[in-house]
């Protein structure tokens, strides 16, 4: 049996640049409270943050929730916007359809999902065009980072 | 190396952690990237970029980087610099260029990461 020990859900707000990160700051603030693994915390907050920013940069709204079990992180990111058409194109590196706005913000340049994923011992995408993105990402707690 | 050296060698200013300068620095990421940052930095290095804007920072927090230099003279505003110094993150700015930077700090034995 798995024991769920904390669910948080966080409101990200789309196209709000000063905000971005912030959702994952806190996160990681939660995490070393709690005296996690640092490289666990370290591989969750990059998946948090990568995923915040592409629902702040492409994405109307989105929530993300953390959920901490005895033997893992999880990260549900479900967002509201223009979904992804192509999944496997956007798993590649280098791919990327980011505006000159996101690439002046230091992002967009193709390598968030395969981040993501790279940081996830678990992680899936699903996307629906014109609906939104739900990403889904696990990471243990026994893992090496 | 010392981070109090690297400011000597790069003839940099301080911005934010005068009092962090005795921190050991080996390794350096690169980048104005700020995905690659996260992809390649393996924590407690010192990271270069040329990009001022909020997300640096918070790029760095994420990353676990131990301290952040802007190259290319550019300076980040003070809502940046305040952020950083909560984040407990040292911020130098110095007028090199990023190729420039690199090249001396390898010479000195400092290492990129990959």
């Amino acid at each position: 049996m798995t024991a769920e020990l904390l669910r948080e859900s966080y409101h990200i707000q789309g196209r709000n640049f000063d905000k971005a990160g912030e959702i994952s700051s806190e996160i990681k603030v939660i995490l070393k409270d709690l005296e996690l693994d640092a490289g666990c915390i370290r591989r969750v907050v990059i998946v948090a943050f990568e995923a915040e920013m592409n629902v702040v940069m492409y994405a109307d709204r989105g929530t993300l929730t953390l959920i901490l079990t005895d033997r893992d992180i999880s990260l549900e990111v479900v967002d509201e916007g223009p979904g992804i058409p192509d999944i496997d194109l956007a798993m590649k590196e280098g791919y990327s359809t980011a505006s000159d706005e996101m690439r002046e913000m230091g992002f967009g340049f193709g390598m968030g999902l395969p981040n993501m994923k790279k940081n996830s011992d678990e992680f899936c995408v699903e996307s629906e065009v014109g609906k939104g993105t739900s990403v889904f990402a696990r990471i243990r707690l026994d893992a090496d980072a | 190396m010392k981070l109090a050296e690297i400011k000597e060698l790069l003839q940099c200013e301080v911005l934010s952690g005068e009092e962090d300068l005795s921190m050991d620095i080996s390794q350096v990421v690169a980048s104005d990237g700020m995905s690659e940052i996260l992809a390649f930095a393996k924590s407690r290095e010192l990271m270069i970029t040329g990009l001022t804007n909020i997300q640096s920072i918070r790029t760095a927090d994420i990353a676990g980087v131990s301290a952040v230099l802007y190259c290319r003279g550019k300076r980040p505003d003070k809502k940046v610099i305040d952020f950083a110094r909560q984040k407990k993150i040292p911020v130098l700015v110095t007028a090199m260029v990023m190729f420039d930077i690199c090249g001396i700090l390898y010479n000195k034995g400092l290492k990129g990461v990959s």
